[in-house]
């Protein structure tokens, strides 16, 4: 028999020797990246994908569109807040096979002044881009690392990587959900299911329509076009677009006193 | 002459019947989670390893996989994931390596194995009676299970068939833990086969899917010597090569070329065609005469996991097709070659697969009918133009197919490259699937590892003979595989 070509605490999927998955599940599923992902994947045709959101239009359109593209689509329900649905959620998911790579998509920006200010939106955003996310993160790896392949993307934040004031409350559940999927990536090692997250910078979508365009900015194609790559690249960790790395490793390191001047 | 006892055919041979009640009573088996992944080293897969020393651990590994079922596994020469399971248990049969016997006054001769014996191993003791495997494939590192499950071809397809073809009867244990002897059944539609002859058939290219083949009973062939008398010609182009293939082929046992898949222009699809038969004792050289069965396959060594990607690329590529290509003689009439030379250039050194880098490499094997020259051609075009280098390229004529269901190769032009791993080398691979199927043709799926489930139904319209044999011996689906889950077998 041939050695092992790695050694055993490298992971490796049923991604196939392409790169392409042949099931896809979103969680968050009517994401704009999340969706930007699934188009990409259905390029090749046959791709079983799992739609994990809310009920109601914009998960029926979605569902609609990809299979318009030849994907077969499985319809999921998801609410992140309701904690003790997430384990049928994840079952659900699961029902019809094997998960290649699994995209944990959903999140909510909210309103960055309301939500220090008032605590049910606060809690709210903590739920939903904290709480839920690691409930079903935990959930999600026990199903992935039984079937030993699979790529968890995590789709976080810059906001998480250095907290400004103008936003914390988001960028404080950012920063726990990317600590909380880089250390399960490193927990999944030498399970055979790998964990990638995604920092994209500001992106050009439904979350963030009506707010100004900031620098460095991306659209979700080109999230998805690298998280594809990045994938197949089997990367743990990416920037997206990638200068922002550099933009926040500087960020990260500048004094508070001087932090709180810059227009950010 | 006869240095193997002569046993009775069948399964008494070593092979303890277990009865689903005595599976309880088996100790467990140990195992270990590793990697593995196939040849082509891409895309690997965790598992849960079992060495396999007897019927009885089999038999043991059947009852404690949980829930991912079990794939049997040989020597790992499938390029895709044919032969891991991940999650679930993988059965590593190589320990089953005896040679049981050899029956030399039969016509024709005949060999019972275990199922993990290599090729390599069993020409090496069948030789000096003058018996030869009739079946060789592109390499001699594979067993006997392998070459059954993934029903392998080699150079004289056209006059011989598959390794299928070659098995008299084959000992299969099935998912109930008991061990079933099957026997090639004598007729010749899958209509007119009973049970036994269609899980004999169905497990003939089965992919190890319908349980985990324990031993063989294989027709042999004779020879007097150990070489072959070649004839080379170098062809100019595609339509040269396969115009000479079409018309010279038959007077041979043995054909294959190797073609150019990286120059373009007017020599795009020069190629050199090799074609040749058993050497007879008289056709010897005199020194070659004192030891003519000699088994001639030279080692160099095992290529070290130092390489890194894109060793193979546009320059070394090119050199080395030139090399090849010019080192052919234009002409050359009743050259002897020995087993390695003419057979398995390859595997004089041992690991070659690791030259491609971390990354690893698939391969493409495609089969398509003879009425469709002109989708065969194209594809050829498809790969030279598509800036993906393969060195190893090679052509040939099929014969007759066989009646496994899931069997590869079928009348016409079959071709395979290797290619590196490369961006949008999906879109390539993707692009000839559909070339492939719109002319009724198929890929292998011994070395495919990225198939989809859609076009395997439409490259193998037997697909339903499969599923309701394999449905009845293992309606649990507890033999899977990775390539089972992505093809949805």
């Amino acid at each position: 028999m041939a050695p092992p070509r790695r050694p055993s605490d490298e992971s490796s999927s049923l991604i196939n020797a392409t790169g392409n998955p042949s099931s896809l599940l979103l969680l968050g599923g009517t994401s704009d990246i999340a969706l930007a992902i699934a188009r990409k994947y259905a390029r090749r045709g046959g791709l079983r994908v799992v739609l994990a959101a809310r009920p109601g239009e914009r998960r029926t359109a979605a569902a609609a569109e990809l299979s318009g593209l030849g994907c077969r689509v499985a319809e999921v329900d998801l609410d992140a807040r309701d904690h003790a649905s997430h384990a049928a959620t994840i079952e659900a998911a699961f029902a019809e096979g094997d998960i290649d790579v699994a995209v944990v998509a959903f999140g909510l920006l909210g309103d960055a002044e309301q939500a220090w200010q008032d605590a049910e939106h606060a809690l709210e955003l903590a739920e939903v881009n904290y709480a839920a996310p690691v409930h079903l993160g935990v959930l999600l790896a026990e199903r992935l690392k039984a079937q030993a392949h699979g790529v968890i993307v995590a789709l976080s934040s810059v906001a998480g990587e250095r907290v400004r004031r103008s936003n914390f409350v988001y960028g404080s559940t950012k920063a726990g959900f990317d600590g909380f999927y880089l250390g399960l990536g490193e927990a999944l090692r030498g399970t055979g299911v790998r964990v990638l997250v995604v920092r994209p910078g500001f992106v050009k979508s439904k979350m963030t329509d009506g707010l100004d365009e900031a620098p460095l900015a991306a659209t979700p194609e080109e999230v998805a076009d690298a998280t594809v790559d990045a994938v197949a690249a089997r990367r743990e960790l990416i920037w997206v677009p990638v200068p922002m790395r550099f933009v926040m490793s500087g960020l990260r390191h500048v004094p508070r006193p001087l932090f709180r001047k810059l227009p950010l | 002459m006869n240095a193997f006892p002569a046993a009775p055919l069948g399964n008494d041979l070593d092979l303890p019947h277990i009865r689903p009640s005595e599976i309880e009573q088996q100790p467990p088996i140990p195992q270990r989670l590793v990697e593995i992944h196939g040849w082509g080293r891409a895309a690997g897969a965790m598992s849960h390893l079992h060495g396999i020393e007897s019927v009885a651990d089999a038999v043991s590994a059947l009852r404690s996989s949980a829930g991912r079922g079990v794939t049997p596994r040989g020597l790992g020469r499938s390029y895709g994931d044919a032969a891991q399971n991940s999650g679930g248990a993988t059965l590593d049969l190589t320990h089953l390596d005896k040679i049981l016997a050899v029956d030399v006054a039969a016509e024709p001769a005949t060999v019972t194995v275990q199922a993990g014996v290599s090729i390599d191993t069993l020409m090496k003791a069948l030789l000096p009676f003058g018996l030869w495997v009739p079946v060789l494939p592109g390499t001699r590192q594979v067993t006997i299970g392998g070459a059954i499950a993934a029903d392998v071809h080699g150079k004289n397809h056209h006059t011989q068939g598959s390794f299928g073809n070659h098995v008299r009867s084959l000992d299969l244990l099935t998912p109930d833990g008991s061990v079933r002897t099957l026997t090639r059944p004598a007729g010749g539609s899958w209509e007119g086969l009973d049970d036994d002859g269609r899980l004999f058939w169905t497990t003939i290219g089965g992919m190890g899917l319908t349980g985990a083949i324990v031993a063989a009973v294989v027709e042999l062939q004779r020879v007097e010597t150990a070489y072959f008398t070649v004839d080379t010609d170098r062809c100019s182009d595609i339509d040269d090569l396969m115009a000479r293939m079409s018309e010279g082929d038959e007077d041979y046992n043995y054909s294959v070329a190797w073609f150019d898949a990286v120059t373009r222009g007017k020599h795009m699809g020069r190629a050199v065609l090799t074609r040749g038969d058993k050497a007879r004792l008289s056709q010897l050289e005199p020194k070659q005469r004192r030891d003519p069965l000699k088994f001639a396959a030279p080692s160099f060594g095992t290529i070290p996991e130092v390489f890194p990607n894109r060793m193979v690329n546009k320059l070394t590529a090119k050199a080395f097709s030139e090399f090849w290509y010019r080192k052919a003689p234009q002409h050359r009439v009743g050259e002897l070659q020995n087993i390695t030379q003419f057979f398995h250039p390859l595997d004089i050194v041992a690991e070659w697969n690791r030259l491609y880098g971390p990354n690893g490499f698939l391969q493409y094997q495609f089969a398509v009918p003879f009425d469709e020259p002109e989708t065969f051609k194209r594809c050829f075009e498809m790969i030279v133009t598509s800036g993906h280098l393969s060195c190893l390229n090679v052509l040939k004529r099929f014969g007759p197919g066989n009646l496994s269901p899931l069997s590869f190769p079928m009348p016409g032009w079959t071709l395979t490259v290797d290619l590196p791993i490369e961006a949008g080398l999906d879109r390539l691979c993707d692009a000839l699937d559909e070339e492939v199927v719109g002319a009724g043709g198929r890929v292998y799926l011994a070395k495919d590892s990225r198939l989809t489930a859609q076009r395997f139904r439409q490259m193998y319209p037997r697909l339903d003979d499969f599923l309701s044999v394999r449905n009845a011996v293992d309606p649990q689906h507890l033999f899977s595989s990775d390539l089972a889950r992505r093809l949805e077998i």
